[in-house]
């Protein structure tokens, strides 16, 4: 099992807040914050792309871990929103970053791609070393305009993040993760080749709300944990009343579940780097204190990793 | 004579209990205090939003003493009373 070395962020600095959004949406900014938790979001500029995004983040989750970009041995990327059906952005980034020798790969799931890059960082680590897992998303670009739908855009804003994961070093230990995968609700959470971004809010809240819980027991159980020992529960920052029920469903205090979705909003794939960039530079890991990761997202895709700060 | 009637009530057949106590857990959750009719929706009338729908899954599971797989998680089949019901009898 490989080792997490750093966290980074970025985010756009344009902040859309919720009176800004309920007027154009024609809602009760107040109704905004009461279902979603959240108070404002980023929007990228027109001109920015998911690459612009990637890089900035990259840069910083680079510099946090006192590494050069010539360290990177592969750059794994994760983005739902990128706009071009293909090529993936990773080649992009990983050529913006000096990166001309190293495989890039993409992971296009939307809300779980980020930590499908840190299962897959950590497997590929022993091979590659350092491995850098990058996601970002520019989900604004996705929201339908004539008309607005105003529970897609009350929720979602732009973002990157990322995650190095190396061989040898860090101030945490991969222990174990779990991946899960559903086809059955592909179409609960989609954007369709001609650009249709729909979500059936129920189907998704109602899975998320009881996977998550379990598939983070399932990690626990078999690690011999319970979910009182693990110090801090790091999740896609999708919606805070999700993230609240998954605490309750847990028995563990709010707290212990990070939550930043109130600046940011949900960011998608990119939320849980973002999350884990601003709660690495406060509590962080601790020496043999248990950390949970946990994401759900479009496929269904969902799945939870255990580290231990060493 | 006594296993035959075993089956018949354990053959998905509603009964007035088994509306009366889902018509208790919905009112529950509910946003307001009334009497839902059996074929409303009660997530489009706004009785119920999205995030007390898997609250008040688990608390059909509790009372029922049934297990809802994932496959059986769609919306519609707690869209209204009636659907909650006919479900919910399926399973017993």
């Amino acid at each position: 099992m490989a080792y997490i070395e750093a966290f980074g962020a970025y985010l756009p600095a344009r902040a859309v807040s919720n009176d800004e959004l309920a007027a154009r949406l024609g809602c009760d900014s107040a109704w905004i914050q009461q279902a979603s938790g959240i108070a404002e979001r980023r929007y990228a500029t027109e001109t920015e792309s998911i690459a612009d995004l990637a890089a900035r983040a990259a840069g910083d989750c680079l510099a946090r871990a006192g590494r050069a970009a010539s360290d990177v041995r592969l750059v794994i990327v994760s983005s739902g929103s990128e706009p071009r059906r293909f090529p993936g952005p990773a080649a992009e980034i990983a050529q913006r970053l000096g990166l001309d020798q190293a495989p890039a790969l993409d992971v296009p799931a939307a809300s779980a791609g980020s930590l499908i890059g840190m299962v897959l960082a950590d497997a590929l680590a022993a091979a590659y070393g350092v491995v850098l897992v990058i996601a970002a998303e520019k989900m604004s670009s996705l929201l339908p305009r004539d008309p607005p739908d105003r529970n897609l855009a009350i929720l979602f804003g732009d973002g990157a993040g990322a995650c190095l994961i190396s061989r040898d070093r860090g101030p945490a230990r991969i222990l174990d993760h779990i991946l899960h995968s559903d086809g059955a609700y592909t179409s609960a959470l989609s954007l369709g080749t001609d650009g249709t971004f729909s979500m059936d809010g129920r189907a998704v809240i109602l899975h998320a709300s009881r996977k998550l819980p379990r598939v983070i027991t399932e990690l626990l159980e078999r690690n011999q944990l319970a979910p009182a020992a693990v110090s801090s529960f790091l999740m896609h920052q999708a919606n805070q009343n999700l993230m609240d029920g998954v605490a309750r469903a847990l028995r563990v205090p709010g707290e212990r579940v990070f939550s930043n979705i109130r600046q940011y909003g949900n960011t998608s794939s990119a939320s849980l780097f973002i999350a884990a960039a601003e709660w690495q530079a406060g509590a962080g890991f601790r020496a043999g204190e248990p950390v949970v990761f946990a994401v759900f997202g479009a496929g269904f895709h969902w799945g939870a990793l255990l580290a231990t700060g060493v | 004579m006594r296993i035959v009637e075993e089956m018949t009530q354990s053959a998905g057949k509603s009964t007035p209990e088994i509306g009366e106590k889902i018509r208790h857990i919905v009112k529950q959750f509910a946003s307001e205090e009334r009497d839902p009719a059996a074929t409303e929706s009660l997530f489009d009338s706004g009785l119920l939003d999205s995030f007390v729908l898997p609250q008040m899954v688990s608390a059909i599971e509790e009372t029922f003493g049934i297990r809802i797989p994932d496959s059986d998680l769609n919306p519609r089949q707690f869209e209204t009373l009636a659907r909650i019901e006919e479900y919910v009898s399926s399973k017993l």
